[in-house]
């Protein structure tokens, strides 16, 4: 089973569009969303929910007033600075436990909390597995986790040949919880110069972790001046550009009223989409499905 | 005063919003300080140009074991909540990318076996920027940046915000989503701009942000960006629900042209520095006075 990780650095460039339009040309794949703080995929995908469950991904500290002694023993190993006047300001807890494992009056206890809740549904082109972050959860790359092991075990279990993630913007935590171990991760580029500059981050940071990437670059001709250096930095990277998709009024619309992108495009449009689906394939080593097969 | 600059979804116009704010507020005379909290992908410099002066190492303290003297008793590998010590034949094997430095292990080991190293993951820079053309002003800039392949955003959000001033206006731009970054660049703010724009992903999104800064019980109020006529059901479903709309910044091309460049609607547009000026009067209005910081 190979595994393809649609990501981008900058937010908004367009990777749930572009993951959704790879789902679409897939035929039959696993789909599973690793965005948890702001998961959309199932928006335009639409799954038919089969199961949920909520989970537990971490701990908070709680002082019971009523045996707490006061000694500060506390507040003062706490490198959070989580704990002041003798209370647990949870948001800023990372649940590490010394301070239960300190306080001589056992009146700290460490309590689970509601990490958030992890779907798995059935959509057209496959299974999807999806969640969404509690309110006030911050450990949100154990969720990425749990999302992507959810899916591999159902892809593995059910010979899916394809697992498509579509993940989440930025390069830290729960990127590289969706990143690592993936076979190869697509980068879609938008042409400006906050783009450009969050690309190049995105892509050592997929190549610090030795994954291969390509490049999309979306809305390619609203500014053809870091669309060329997009490409020269590619180039001297040695990573290739799969496709250049110009700014498609279509897409837009697509978006605004949630359907999926090769629904909207028509025939000409979505060349550029289906050309990155070839090269996505060609990327893994699978065999694209032949036109007219993907529905 | 410190605002936040969240958004839930990623690409809605935080960076823009932040760094035009900053720069309308510049050119009243304002004290104002940026600083660039979505150290994952900073991009505010992208528009401001700053000249950096200063420049720290962010380091996290992870612990190194001394085989000679451990016994191998499992203290640290059973205390730490985060599986970043783990036994590994006749050996402690430390994972530093997933250790969070609480400095438990030291703390407990009971052969005093465990050494902290700090570990660099980021850094935090200074600088100054002044605004294009005349009257301009001068904005104090800062912003964190995180190491490659490291995953630990939080502390450098942390350290930066060490760097808020008093008696100036403090704009922290954060990053996408509603993580643990994000919260730790909300939390204790005085105020915090919501931006989103008119699309079903927006409003999804922009609903789980909300859910935040209301968990974090911080006063806020809405940007819509990329705004079209009746805002794609935005309006309707802000008033219905109560939430303030401070601007709206139209679907325009030459304003995607702009951003695209590096250029900014305050110094490019004049009309934009009072719109700006009127929605930090809104806030203004909107905070709670006295609002106790954490």
């Amino acid at each position: 089973m190979k595994q393809v990780v649609v990501l981008s650095g900058k937010g908004g460039t367009g990777k749930t569009t572009v993951a959704a339009a790879l789902v679409e040309q897939a035929g039959r794949a696993m789909i599973a969303d690793c965005d948890v703080e702001a998961p959309n995929l199932h928006l335009l995908l639409k799954p038919r929910t089969s199961r949920s469950y909520t989970m537990s991904v971490s701990r908070r500290a709680s002082i019971d007033p009523g045996l707490c002694t006061r000694c500060g023993s506390c507040e003062g190993a706490c490198r959070f600075g989580a704990i002041r006047e003798f209370r647990v300001e949870k948001h800023a807890c990372e649940g590490c436990g010394l301070c239960e494992r300190l306080c001589p009056a056992g009146a700290v206890s460490m309590q689970a909390q509601e990490g958030g809740e992890v779907f798995v549904g059935e959509t057209p082109y496959g299974k999807m597995v999806w969640a969404r972050l509690a309110v006030g959860e911050e450990a949100s790359g154990k969720m990425v986790s749990q999302v992507r092991m959810e899916a591999q075990a159902l892809a593995v279990e059910e010979g899916y040949e394809l697992l498509l993630v579509d993940g989440s913007p930025g390069i830290g935590c729960p990127v590289i919880a969706s990143v690592t171990g993936a076979d190869l991760a697509l980068m879609v580029a938008e042409p400006t110069l906050s783009g450009r500059h969050d690309l190049a981050r995105a892509l050592e940071t997929a190549s610090f972790f030795r994954i291969p990437s390509l490049v999309c670059i979306n809305k390619c001709d609203i500014n053809e001046v870091e669309t060329e250096r997009i490409r020269a930095d590619c180039f001297s990277r040695g990573v290739e550009v799969a496709a250049e998709i110009p700014y498609l009024e279509g897409l837009a619309e697509a978006a605004r009223l949630c359907v999926t992108p090769l629904e909207a495009l028509n025939g000409e449009a979505s060349l550029p989409l289906r050309r990155l689906f070839r090269k996505v394939m060609e990327g893994i080593g699978l065999p694209a499905p032949q036109a007219g097969t993907w529905h | 005063m410190v605002i936040a600059v969240a958004s839930g979804k990623g690409g809605t116009g935080k960076t823009l919003v932040a760094v035009n704010l900053a720069l309308a507020l510049a050119g009243e005379g304002l004290g104002v300080r940026l600083m660039d909290c979505d150290v994952e992908e900073p991009n505010d410099h992208l528009f401001l140009e700053p000249v950096f002066s200063s420049r720290e190492r962010v380091e996290l303290s992870v612990p190194r074991i001394d085989p000679r003297k451990c016994d191998l008793c499992r203290t640290c590998v059973d205390f730490c909540a985060f599986h970043a010590l783990a036994l590994a034949g006749d050996r402690i094997m430390v994972f530093d990318e997933l250790c969070h430095a609480c400095g438990g292990c030291s703390l407990l080991c009971p052969r005093d076996a465990v050494r902290e190293e700090p570990v660099p993951i980021g850094r935090v820079e200074c600088g100054k920027a002044k605004a294009r053309g005349e009257g301009g002003g001068e904005i104090s800039f800062c912003r964190g940046i995180l190491d490659i392949g490291e995953p630990k955003a939080t502390p450098i959000v942390r350290r930066l915000k060490e760097r808020i001033e008093e008696g100036v206006v403090n704009i922290l731009d954060g990053g996408p989503g509603t993580g643990c970054p994000v919260m730790e660049t909300v939390r204790g703010v005085d105020y915090c701009l919501l931006v989103t724009e008119p699309t079903q992903f927006g409003l999804h999104d922009l609903r789980m942000a909300l859910e935040m800064v209301r968990e974090l019980a911080v006063p806020y109020g809405v940007v819509i960006n990329k705004y079209i006529l009746g805002g794609g059901g935005l309006d309707t479903w802000c008033a219905e629900n109560g939430v303030p709309v401070l601007l709206r910044i139209p679907y325009k091309r030459e304003y995607a042209a702009l951003y695209s460049r590096g250029l900014n609607l305050v110094e490019e547009l004049p009309e934009w520095r009072e719109r700006f000026l009127r929605m930090f009067r809104r806030i203004e209005e909107e905070m709670v006075p006295g609002r106790a910081r954490t």
